[in-house]
């Protein structure tokens, strides 16, 4: 379980988070709405700690993770998978490298496990057979799906996803969704979705945070969402909601 | 106006104090494994084998021209005969060192900022985070320790084929011999002189590396933050080339060397 209590952030006198507490409880998926800008990436990136909280704290599994350092971080952090908004694939390695990049830095196992791990993630995102690919020779959508099988790779117990369908087609969209079904389903893993799509929102979403101006602004599962009042909420469903400084 | 200033001093301040606790990092790590040597050998090859024809070229200029420059004005005193020694000494103390670390800096220290700059802006560093590595030990100590160990074979290098292409212009323009020549800069070389010559590349190695992960790893603001940290690295280096070699120097007459 992660817990996230009174979180705040700012960033050159600009507050991006007042506030923010939430928990994730063991196999849930939340999605966490909100316009661009409104800190939801911030916020996946203080729990990981590659962004520093001014106030508040972060529990995960029963662990203050508030004044860590670097390196006490690094056993938590391999209980997380993340995919970043832009994949984040190391572009000089190939698909396999990419993907047996943590089971090479922190297990021992022998080189023929690792590439039958590979290929079980590989197979998993349904790309198997690019093993020797470039990230550069890869499609937007399949980048997004090498990064998700890199992030699987070690067997993380929870996934955080930064805006996993954003820039993508409809179709590759769903196949992304489907996908963080699947892991939740077959795995058990719990999952954290920012996203500002609402469609791909209700695909994978077992309850919904929504977070307005730094702060939270509805808490519920799907039908209250859409059956919330809120007209911030209900823009945000009729796709009202596009760009910055409207209310 | 005032107000201008002052803030500019704070931004370097804190630039300067933010370098000094990211050097500080890299030291916690430098006596801790893991350091990657796989890594490091691989660095080693990109920075000192692929540098290789770039500090021959220089090396070799520098010998040439200071031959000839030594041997015309030492000719009207009727010294020549030392130009030998004197080249020798002036690239191992002072000009093989300065002028290889400077092709150092332009070449391998703007090279690593803009690899691991974008990475930064491409969320890569993020990445390598998240999968719980620590970049200060995979990126930077494995640069740092490549920079180190080849930048002063770099410099011996480009010292020896420095001293060849004195020895070309002796020959060929100065009337000396092959054998002559070489004694004159055996004779005129000593144990401090190499002590200097090794001791400069190892320092500058050591900042330009890191001043070029330092760069590389603070980058804001997409490709165009990725040229500026460049553009920023080699300024920087090459700036701190000049301030450490006339503090080196100065340190090593103290103390005799």
């Amino acid at each position: 379980m992660i817990d996230i209590k009174d979180i705040e952030k700012s960033f050159e006198g600009k507050q991006v988070l007042k506030g923010v507490s939430l928990s994730l409880q063991d196999g849930e998926t939340i999605v966490i709405l909100g316009r661009s800008g409104c800190g939801k990436s911030v916020l996946l990136k203080i729990i990981l700690r590659l962004l520093v909280q001014d106030r508040g704290a972060v529990i995960i599994d029963g662990i203050d993770t508030s004044r860590f350092r670097e390196e006490q971080m690094m056993p938590l952090r391999k209980r997380i998978g993340m995919l970043f908004q832009g994949a984040a694939l190391f572009d000089s390695l190939n698909v396999m490298e990419n993907v047996a990049y943590s089971l090479r830095e922190h297990t021992k196992m022998p080189e023929a496990e690792v590439r039958d791990k590979v290929a079980e993630c590989l197979e998993f995102v349904e790309l198997s057979g690019t093993e020797a690919l470039m990230p550069s020779e890869l499609s937007g959508g399949m980048k997004k799906r090498v990064a998700l099988a890199r992030a699987m790779a070690i067997g993380p117990s929870y996934m955080f996803y930064d805006e996993p369908t954003t820039g993508l087609d409809p179709l590759t969209s769903r196949k992304i969704n489907q996908l963080i079904r699947k892991l939740q389903a077959e795995r058990r893993v719990s999952s954290i979705v920012v996203t500002h799509e609402i469609a791909n929102a209700f695909q994978v979403a077992d309850r919904f945070v929504v977070i307005k101006d730094g702060e939270i602004l509805l808490t519920g599962s799907a039908s209250e969402v859409r059956g919330s009042k809120l007209k911030f909420v209900q823009d945000f469903i009729k796709g009202g909601v596009i760009g910055h400084g409207e209310q | 106006m005032n107000g201008y200033l002052i803030n500019r001093a704070r931004a370097f301040s804190s630039e300067v104090y933010r370098f000094f606790a990211f050097q500080w990092e890299v030291a916690r790590r430098l006596f801790r494994p893991p350091y990657y040597p796989k890594a490091v050998w691989e660095q080693m090859d990109r920075i000192g084998v692929d540098s290789l024809s770039i500090v021959v070229m220089v090396g070799f200029f520098t010998g040439f021209v200071l031959a000839f420059q030594i041997g015309y004005a030492m000719m009207r005193f009727g010294a020549k005969l030392y130009v030998g020694g004197i080249v020798a000494v002036s690239l191992v103390r002072e000009l093989g060192p300065v002028l290889i670390a400077m092709v150092f800096a332009g070449r391998v220290g703007a090279g690593i900022t803009a690899e691991l700059g974008a990475m930064q802006v491409s969320e890569q560093i993020d990445a390598m985070k998240a999968l719980a590595t620590d970049p200060l030990r995979k990126l930077v100590m494995t640069r740092f320790l490549a920079s180190v160990l080849m930048l002063p074979v770099l410099v011996v290098i480009g010292d020896l084929i420095g001293i060849l292409g004195g020895m070309l212009v002796g020959v060929l323009n100065l009337g000396l011999t092959v054998s002559f020549y070489k004694s004159s800069v055996v004779n005129s070389l000593v144990l401090n002189d190499l002590f200097s010559g090794l001791l400069k590349p190892l320092v500058f190695g050591a900042m330009i590396s890191l001043v070029a992960c330092y760069f590389g790893l603070n980058t804001k603001g997409g490709t165009r933050g990725v040229g500026e940290a460049v553009t920023r690295t080699v300024v920087v280096s090459s700036v701190l080339i000049f301030l450490l070699d006339a503090l080196i120097t100065k340190l090593l007459f103290l103390i005799g060397i």
